[in-house]
């Protein structure tokens, strides 16, 4: 190679204009982008500078984090020694404490098993297997089976319960729901309309009529010696009621596959279970992922509800503990406590739903 | 829906009530090996579950009175929470073999929903409270006042019978809750708040300073409170009503948690030694064994005690019309003999 030859260097990137770069453009380009976000930051932060300062001052500067009812009186600021005793019977309600690590073990499952999902670590037919183990696994550590003390349902209670009734109703109302949109979609006229007439009767009362009925009505209807406890009326009231808005949800993915879908697969020779069980339902459900995970939070948040058939799940219990005899008069700690428990688990059900729409394949599609 | 759902609730109730249920209701509890006992989802000093999960309070200690009577055992208690709309219903229809849970003791109850009241275990009424500042003595100077009450409650009636018979103009300013009525009033936008004795009690305490405020002397209703049972079973209202009793004759008589051993033992008191089975078998009355109170006592002590122990202490409560009829209350326990 000779040595007079000219490589050509490019000359070094100049630095993106002043304007473009740094905090002042970071400014201007999310907060001051032009009159209307200017009024809009002002007025976002005049509002956080009137609320910000008390919540602050309330909840570290004057609160107390350490002592008795009677310190915090004195110090007048939040009360986190409530909550830090009151931890127990929020998380499990009037469960025995001595077997409380029997609930302890489950929920360690639970995020064990939440985080190999969320890392994609297990998957397909495992994925599947051990989270419909899971609950029955729940069902025996909690209510005491293999040689166990026995726990009578009557004393479980706070956010396990919410969490069991949530996480019982998704997983079963999930497949319900697909077999209800399908009978639905696909089914002969008689499936249809009996499906048709499920789901709208279901969907026109409130869930607080359907609880009502199953916990109050229902032993009424009953032969006398056939006694359902009152956990599991509601527990199936809830799962009918979450199938049948899931069916709506999955009848919306089901008519967004295109019928050449079905008619190629037809001519081909597949066969019409398999049409629809291989190439129509997995294509629907996760072209409605993001409305299927909003439907599941939605019924985790329903299991508020569950309060005025006088089951005492996370929010009862949060009411209660606010009227315990020692701790009157905190029950604002009690509530933003329960706020902040309930956005951790709806916020991080959210991000898995966004996981799941970024790792799917639809996602490459787009 | 409401209207529908209270149709179908008076038609269900009527079929069981028709049906008379629940003959038997102690060969249940006794083949169950636990009573099955109702308590409202958290009334403080009457009952509510504490920091350990254990509920307490005075209706939970009178489930475990009945426990201890029934089966020996205070802790064979399985409790219920119900929701004031599930409570009558859970009775008649056997979810539960009683309720202790706050439940006033009126005719329709009584009379036409099924259920049987047994005897009154605290007697509580509608009162006022007011700012101590405001230098009120009595209700009837409440002339022009804004009263924080909660809607859609006989509450908000009383309160205007009230100011109609006694020719005081009332402002009710009405709340969906009873705690945003006690916010409101903490917040000072009425001159007083009105809501049962107990209650006011207990709300008082919650405030930043509790001698800031005042509860007016006068009680507007009648609000017994007494234990539901189902209709048609009268053995099974018998122990309840006379366990109720006997919690109170224990007071009476001056037998305690304390002393009840060493009184069944020694005490000459024919009285005493009629209750606690050292002479004679009221147990046997009604099914029971012969030492039916001393074990509900040395579980959890007479009237005066329970009384204490929950409402007293906790919450600053007198005894008030709750005091025995000796001391100027009402409370008048039929003789156990």
């Amino acid at each position: 190679m000779d040595d007079n030859t000219i490589i050509f260097q490019p000359a070094p990137a100049r630095p993106a204009p002043s304007n473009r770069v740094g905090p002042r453009a970071w400014l201007r380009a999310n907060l001051f982008g032009g009159w209307k976000d200017t009024v809009v930051t002002l007025i976002l932060l005049a509002i956080l500078a009137l609320t910000l300062p008390g919540l602050v001052d309330w909840m570290f500067v004057r609160a107390t984090f350490f002592g008795d009812a009677d310190n915090c009186r004195q110090a007048g600021g939040a009360c986190w020694p409530f909550i830090v005793d009151k931890f127990n019977v929020l998380m499990m309600g009037v469960y025995p404490q001595e077997l409380g690590w029997r609930p302890a073990v489950c929920a360690i499952a639970l995020i064990v098993l939440a985080a190999l999902t969320y890392t994609n670590r297990v998957r397909g037919i495992v994925l599947i297997v051990a989270w419909a183990i899971l609950p029955v696994f729940a069902l025996f550590m909690i209510g005491g089976a293999f040689g166990m003390r026995e726990v009578d349902q009557s004393l479980w209670g706070g956010l396990m319960l919410s969490i069991m009734l949530a996480l019982v109703g998704v997983i079963v109302s999930i497949p319900l729901g697909v077999l209800l949109a399908l009978g639905r979609y696909y089914g002969p006229p008689v499936v249809k309309s009996l499906c048709v007439a499920f789901i709208e009767l279901l969907r026109g009362v409130p869930l607080i009529t359907i609880l009502f009925m199953a916990s109050v009505m229902m032993p009424l209807f009953l032969p006398p010696d056939l006694v359902i406890n009152n956990l599991l009326r509601i527990q199936i009231a809830m799962i009918l009621f979450s199938a049948a808005y899931m069916a709506e949800v999955v009848r919306g993915g089901l008519q967004a596959i295109p019928a050449g879908q079905t008619e190629a697969a037809l001519a081909l020779g597949v066969s019409r279970a398999r049409t629809i069980a291989f190439i129509v339902v997995p294509q629907a459900l996760r072209h409605v992922l993001p409305p299927l995970v909003g439907r599941c939070i939605a019924l985790f948040k329903d299991t508020s509800l569950v309060i005025i058939v006088g089951l005492l799940d996370f929010l009862g219990m949060i009411k209660n503990a606010s009227l315990d005899t020692t701790w009157l008069g905190f029950q604002a700690e009690a509530y933003v406590f329960a706020a902040f428990v309930y956005w951790l688990i709806c916020y991080s059900l959210s991000l898995y739903g966004r996981e799941l729409e970024r790792r799917g394949p639809s996602a490459q599609k787009r | 829906m409401h209207k529908i759902m209270k149709l179908g609730t008076i038609a269900a109730t009527a079929m069981v009530a028709a049906g008379a249920v629940s003959a038997g209701t102690l060969e249940k509890v006794r083949e169950a090996g636990e009573l099955a006992c109702g308590v409202s989802e958290g009334v403080p000093g009457f009952s509510n579950p504490n920091s350990d999960g254990v509920w307490v309070g005075l209706d939970a200690d009178f489930c475990r009175a009945v426990a201890a009577a029934v089966l020996g055992d205070a802790n064979a208690v399985r409790y219920v929470p119900l929701a004031s709309k599930q409570k009558v219903l859970a009775v008649s229809s056997g979810q539960v073999d009683m309720t202790s849970r706050t439940t006033t003791w009126t005719m329709k109850r009584d009379s036409a929903e099924g259920v049987d009241f047994t005897a009154v275990v605290y007697y509580d009424g509608q009162g006022f409270m007011v700012s101590a500042e405001a230098g009120i003595n009595s209700a009837k100077e409440m002339d022009g006042a804004t009263v924080c009450v909660t809607t859609g409650t006989t509450t908000e009636l009383n309160l205007a019978d009230f100011g109609r018979a006694n020719n005081l103009s009332l402002e009710p300013v009405v709340f969906e809750g009873k705690r945003e009525a006690v916010d409101a009033y903490a917040l000072g936008r009425c001159d007083a708040l009105t809501t049962d004795m107990s209650q006011l009690a207990a709300f008082r305490t919650s405030f930043a300073d509790p001698s800031a405020h005042k509860i007016l002397p006068e009680v507007i209703s009648k609000e017994p409170l007494a234990p539901l049972v189902a209709h048609g079973d009268n053995q099974w209202k018998d122990i309840v009503t006379w366990v109720v009793y006997g919690i109170i004759t224990a007071e009476e008589l001056g037998v305690t948690q304390a002393n009840v051993a060493d009184m069944a033992a020694n005490s000459a008191d024919p009285s005493v030694q009629r209750m606690l089975g050292s002479s004679g078998d009221t147990g046997g009355f009604i099914g029971l064994s012969s030492t039916w109170m001393l074990d509900a006592i040395s579980a959890v002590g007479n009237y005066g005690e329970i009384y204490e122990r929950n409402l007293t202490e906790t919450l600053g409560l007198e005894r008030g019309l709750n005091a025995q009829w000796k001391d100027g209350g009402i409370l008048y326990a039929m003789p156990i003999r």
